[in-house]
């Protein structure tokens, strides 16, 4: 199978539409792609531009009201457009597996993993229980899960999401499959364990000589896993190419303009500011004629690009690359890169926030047997531990760190959700952490905002737009009148760069990234000297999200206010924040400016982190470290350093019995580890350059 | 995405008028409509289609299509006290619509500010409301209706009282589920952080987004208390007599029911179709709120 060069699949000139009471929706338009043995393809596109429509056509499970129009599925020289459900039933889950984005809902939670993995084995074979069971060690042992057996006789939810994963992994791969669908599979996974699933997905072609067909919106993903890549935009590929050709000249607009929009780690915010495609992803009835992303391209012009749908063209020079626009040859993107403007960055100004030992356990009340025979009735989840750093005016202070690390806990008991258990924060000079939000002043809660992370989430669904931010400036008091608070809304919506009529909108009416622009209006509206974004971007589109990104650096700007970032990504977070604190399971275990933290000396967990950023760019060179384990529990935190269940660097058991102090490197900048700083200085960058000697230097 | 109108007055009647429009989808809605509306227009109009007094004793035991002295018919013919029994049943529509929408509302008014103290708040507030809902769910409904209607008497109102007390605490449970599914929503802590008070965010952000499950429940929940009215009727606990009743109109000729079946029939007929109608209906809102 795998010496003769016959592809594994082939999907020819395919159209799938779904049908629904409004009619038909196209949502994937001539969509044609070939995968050959032990070969990877990446998939790379926005949210509802068809990828996963396409792993389903290719599952031949479409649902109720989806349907192939036009075209052909091969797999192996059998057409599964053609096939019945017996035969599709005896190709699905032996020969094609496909992998989904959640791994708690793949698996079976009231089934232990065993069960589920002899299954597969058992139903495609006919093998006995025994060697099933061996089989499915085997594969455990080869996703690289440390204790099989214990896995093995677990149920689900007694495995972290990363274990998870990779048993779901593991399931997909027990039957040998020629052709491994993954669908968005690290999306749900913090980066560190992220790193490690990718890791693994990048051997497994190797290993088992699977083609495999990854998925996914980070093209920084794709670049590490793929050969092959396609990118697709509003139901048809714009597209394709090798990993190198097409990350070293992409030549569609769209494929260039998703680059522009992600913050690279080796970029800054005023040096080259993201830029956002502008509009958004045209609904499939909506699609123009011509070129589908006309409307928001830049080379967009009128009589050739709007004139019929055209087909992919094959770029001179290079028979794998293939792309879908008109006047690819035309563009010159340098020049246009040559025009970035870049931002001044503007003066930081007095200290605002003080925070200074804040410490917040919550009580777990235990009332087994056990616990009440040995007294120890009460626990605590110290969700922040001895917490330090200050903020100032116009300062962007990113806080960084993996779920669980104990960010949102901050922010709670910033904004008055819960109160601190010890230690303060001071706001301009004054102790909030232990008042409730209740007992603040007005002018207190004005000036203490934030932004919510799910733009699903955070408008009110029953309460029109308008209402909703006019309601914020007369709770603060900023207007009173009614008319005077309907312009003041006006302006606002002016701010955020949207349509004035929105004010009569409801949220459903509204994108994942307006409601994101509205949830930064609402934030601004009483004009609020520290603003707080959990994650605001994170659920966004890339092109979505750069705008909204930029968007929140503008007003900034503008409003002098201090930016509290808290966010897992550090390239979002290298690009647009002034300081940055690191922390794992409640501690900050490094602080300092941008580029002290980007350069050693780093604290090995910050190490670890900047190796498992994906980054999508092929030039540059990424020392790679996986780290080994989960995050321990919060209810059980290691007794010495926070980080030494999985540090790479560990130096002994000292690192085991006492917490290590801050060691202060220069001026603002600490790390909390055992390990002398001028060892660590010594430390290799993890992120280079060629030609570069050493980047964050430079 | 359809063409939005700009203006608030103008979007809701839009919504109003789609949302008539989505029911037109469900065949089992419309059903529901058509046999809620029918009964509605039927009370409304009562003075128009009724050609006898309700409570005139005018000709006993007249069978279904008799002519009248006064030259009218008796369609559904006449009780044993000689009334007529289309007059008693279109009168008894009003009885039946006025206090089951209003023991529903009242019901739900209860219910709904247990349900949201119980869930927004929690803690002993929680444990107090849900152990007092316990003790009244505990008991058999009819049991319940007969302890409240024997203290205070009977009475319309007094019914209106009896389904608060004994529905109430099932609405709270609902309410309390959504509401702590509800309460954990970023625009509840955004609100928290601008300082909105509790009742408030109870009313004003979280209530409108329960309403959908709500709507549905109540609809079925309407057709159950006419159920129940029909049931304190037929105990003789229902309206004083002789103001027609359905319920009271099959108590009243139960026992000549072998002989004079149409006597109770009509009364029961009207009872069912009524509650049809109503969890037709919630079935179609169901229906459509799934969908969309």
């Amino acid at each position: 199978m795998t010496d003769t060069d016959e592809p594994v699949l082939v999907c020819k000139d395919l159209c799938i539409s779904y049908y629904t009471r409004a009619g038909e929706i196209p949502a994937v338009v001539d969509f044609s792609l070939t995968v050959r043995p032990g070969e990877t393809i990446g998939i790379v596109g926005e949210s509802g531009c068809g990828k996963s429509t396409v792993a389903m056509a290719i599952m031949q499970h479409m649902g109720a009201n989806g349907g192939i129009k036009s075209g052909s599925i091969t797999f192996k020289g059998r057409d599964l457009t053609r096939l019945n459900e017996e035969e599709l039933r005896s190709i699905r889950g032996s020969e094609i597996s496909m992998i989904y984005q959640e791994p708690f809902a793949s698996l079976n939670p009231s089934l232990k993993i065993s069960t589920q993995l002899m299954e597969v084995p058992l139903a495609h074979e006919n093998i006995s229980k025994a060697e099933a069971r061996e089989r499915s060690v085997q594969i455990l042992r080869d996703v690289k899960i440390a204790d099989p057996e214990r896995v093995m006789n677990s149920y689900p939810h007694q495995l972290s999401g990363g274990q998870q994963q990779r048993a779901v992994i593991a399931m997909g791969l027990l039957s040998k499959p020629s052709l491994l669908l993954l669908d968005e599979p690290t999306t749900a996974l913090d980066v560190t364990v992220e790193a490690g699933i990718v890791n693994l997905i990048a051997d497994i072609s190797e290993k088992f000589n699977t083609s495999q067909i990854y998925i996914s919106h980070n093209l920084g993903l794709i670049l590490e896993t793929c050969d092959r890549v396609f990118v697709m935009y509003s139901g048809e590929i714009v597209e394709e190419g090798t990993i190198k050709s097409l990350f070293n000249s992409p030549r569609h607009p769209y494929t260039h303009g998703l680059f522009s929009c992600i913050p690279l780690i080796t970029t800054d915010k005023n040096a080259a500011p993201l830029k956002p495609i502008r509009g958004q992803l045209p609904l499939p009835f909506e699609r123009p004629l011509g070129c589908y992303f006309g409307p928001r391209c830049d080379h967009f012009l009128q009589g050739v690009c709007d004139q019929a749908h055209f087909q992919m063209k094959t770029v001179g020079g290079e028979p794998d690359h293939r792309v879908r626009c008109l006047r690819y040859e035309e563009i010159d993107y340098k020049q246009v890169v040559s025009n970035t403007e870049t931002k001044v960055s503007p003066e930081i100004g007095k200290r605002v926030l003080d925070v200074d030992g804040m410490k917040k356990y919550y009580e777990v009340k235990d009332s087994s047997l056990a616990a009440l025979i040995s007294g120890k009735s009460v626990r605590y989840v110290k969700a922040n531990e001895k917490l330090n750093f200050t903020a100032h005016e116009s300062e962007t202070v990113a806080i960084v760190g993996e779920s669980g690390c104990g960010k949102s806990t901050f922010a709670k008991v910033l904004m008055g959700l819960e109160t601190g258990t010890g230690g303060e924060i001071r706001h301009n000079g004054k102790e909030i952490s232990h008042i409730k939000v209740r007992d603040r002043s007005t002018e207190q809660i004005r000036s203490l905002q934030m932004v919510f992370q799910n733009p699903f989430d955070t408008l009110n669904p029953s309460h029109s737009i308008g209402g909703q931010i006019s309601r914020v400036i007369r709770q603060f008091g900023v207007e009173t009148d009614k008319k005077k608070v309907f312009d003041l809304v006006m302006t606002l919506l002016d701010t955020v760069k949207l349509p004035r009529d929105f004010y009569f909108r409801k949220p459903r009416q509204l994108s994942g990234g307006q409601k994101q622009r509205i949830g930064i209006a609402r934030a601004f509206a009483g004009n609020p000297s520290i603003v707080i974004a959990d994650e605001p971007v994170s659920a966004l589109d890339v092109s979505v999200a750069a705008a909204v990104t930029e968007l929140l650096m503008d007003i900034q700007r503008e409003h002098k206010t201090t930016l509290l970032f808290i966010s897992h990504d550090l390239s979002v977070v290298r690009y647009l924040s002034d300081r940055i604190v690191v922390m794992y399971l409640g501690h900050i275990l490094e602080r300092g400016t941008t580029a002290e933290v980007f350069a050693p000396p780093y604290h090995p967990y910050t190490e670890a982190l900047l190796s498992a950023v994906p980054i999508a760019d092929p030039d540059i060179i990424k020392r790679r470290i996986v780290l080994k384990g989960d995050l321990p529990s919060a209810m059980n935190p290691p007794k010495g350093c926070p980080f030494c269940t999985r540090c790479h660097r560990r130096i002994g058991d000292i690192c085991d019995l006492e917490l290590p102090s801050e060691q202060l490197v220069k001026d603002r900048h600490v790390i909390k580890c055992h390990i002398p700083v001028d060892v660590l200085s010594r430390i290799e960058p993890v992120i280079r350059k060629p030609g570069e000697s050493d980047l964050n230097h430079a | 995405m359809s063409k939005m109108p700009s203006v608030g007055f103008a979007a809701g009647m839009w919504r109003v008028i789609k949302s008539i429009a989505l029911l037109r989808e469900s065949w089992v809605g419309m059903i529901g409509a058509f046999l809620v509306l029918f009964w509605i227009l039927v009370a409304v109009f009562a003075p128009l289609i009724t050609q006898f007094d309700p409570n005139a004793s005018i000709q006993p035991y007249a069978r279904p299509g008799t002519l009248s002295a006064s030259g009218s018919i008796f369609w559904l013919g006449t009780d044993h006290l000689g009334r007529d029994i289309l007059s008693r049943i279109v009168w008894g529509s009003r009885t039946v619509l006025f206090y089951a929408p209003l023991a529903t509302l009242s019901a739900y008014t209860v219910g709904i500010l247990m349900g949201l103290m119980a869930g927004y708040r929690g803690g002993l507030v929680d444990d107090i409301l849900s152990r007092i809902s316990d003790i009244i769910l505990s008991f058999p409904v009819l049991v319940l209706y007969i302890i409240v209607i024997a203290t205070i008497g009977a009475s319309g109102f007094n019914i209106v009282i009896a389904i608060t007390f004994a529905s109430s605490p099932g609405i709270m449970r609902i309410v309390r589920g959504l509401v702590l599914d509800l309460r954990n929503r970023d625009y509840v802590a955004a609100a928290l952080t601008r300082g909105e008070s509790d009742w408030r965010i109870m009313l004003y952000e979280i209530l409108p987004n329960a309403r959908g499950p709500l709507i549905v429940d109540a609809c079925l929940r309407l057709g159950y208390v006419i159920i129940t009215i029909g049931v304190l009727g037929f105990l003789g606990l229902g309206l004083p007599p002789p103001d027609p009743d359905w319920g009271g109109m099959v108590n009243e000729t139960r026992q000549m029911a072998i002989v004079f079946p149409y006597m109770t029939l009509f009364p029961c007929i009207s009872i069912s179709s009524l509650i049809l109608g109503f969890n037709l209906l919630a079935d179609g809102l169901r229906e459509i709120s799934l969908r969309d």
